[in-house]
């Protein structure tokens, strides 16, 4: 039941998400939405790394359940799309032009980093010798 | 503490059910279109930007959504954990490993441009029905 490890894995990674969020407001006050970006840069770390080390040519077999719990499930549930986008329009209607800017700038950029390199060494692992 | 506990039990019913909608649509999505292109992921992150524009409209105007359980359960659990960035982003470098310069960039831009539309259009909708303000 693919559903089911999906599910188990969404409140597994939403529950951390909520944690990470409360931690950045604790630490770092309600200014600039940095539990969000951390959150989504880990998240494609994560995914990036995972996806390559079980892929085709991955050292680590996962099977579809494995995977999908892991990437839909943790990862999916880790990261979001939806509180990102409104955090950006709550720092615009604050006017906080230039903030929301650097907010769709940094995040696109860091996400997109991160998947790169989670693929990058999870590449470099499945490439070294032995098991 | 039981306050937090509280919280986290409604963020964890919320994520699961979000988590398999999510599961649910971008497959359904893929399915029906194909999977050239991430349309999957993109609906359920605009639909999900729109949702909370709405959701975020209605509990500033105090009628819907504006006690910290219901916000934990429908905001931060299921649609936190209905949109996604992880799966955008690798669906993205995919695109871009396989040389689609072109769709990976295109998927950032309309993603990005098309969510934060989305959010914009369900808080004035939300702002206009529940009687709150936009700024």
């Amino acid at each position: 039941m693919l559903y089911a490890g999906v599910a188990l894995g969404s409140m597994i990674g939403g529950v951390l998400r909520a944690l990470a969020s409360m931690a950045s407001i604790g630490l770092l006050g309600p200014g600039f939405p940095a539990g969000t970006l951390f959150v989504n840069v880990l998240g494609s770390f994560i995914i990036g790394f995972y996806a390559t080390l079980t892929g085709p040519d991955g050292r680590v077999f996962a099977g579809s359940r494995a995977r999908q719990f892991v990437m839909a499930g943790i990862c999916g549930g880790f990261t979001t799309f939806s509180m990102f986008s409104l955090e950006t329009f709550n720092l615009l209607r604050e006017g906080r032009p230039l903030a929301a800017g650097l907010n769709v700038g940094i995040s696109v950029m860091a996400w997109l980093a991160a998947v790169w390199l989670g693929h990058v060494a999870a590449s470099r692992l499945n490439r070294l010798k032995g098991s | 503490m039981q306050e937090l506990l509280g919280t986290l039990m409604w963020v964890a019913l919320g994520s699961a059910v979000g988590g398999m909608a999510r599961f649910f649509l971008s497959g359904f999505v893929g399915r029906r279109i194909g999977e050239t292109f991430p349309w999957g992921t993109m609906a359920v992150n605009l639909t999900g930007a729109f949702a909370i524009g709405l959701i975020a409209a209605a509990a500033d105007g105090r009628l819907l959504f504006d006690t910290p359980a219901a916000w934990a359960f429908v905001v931060t659990g299921f649609l936190g954990s209905y949109t996604t960035v992880s799966s955008f982003s690798l669906q993205t470098l995919a695109l871009a490993r396989d040389g689609d310069l072109l769709r990976a960039g295109g998927n950032v831009a309309l993603s990005v441009m098309l969510c934060l539309c989305a959010v914009a259009a369900g808080f004035a909708i939300g702002a206009s029905t529940f009687g709150g303000s936009i700024f």
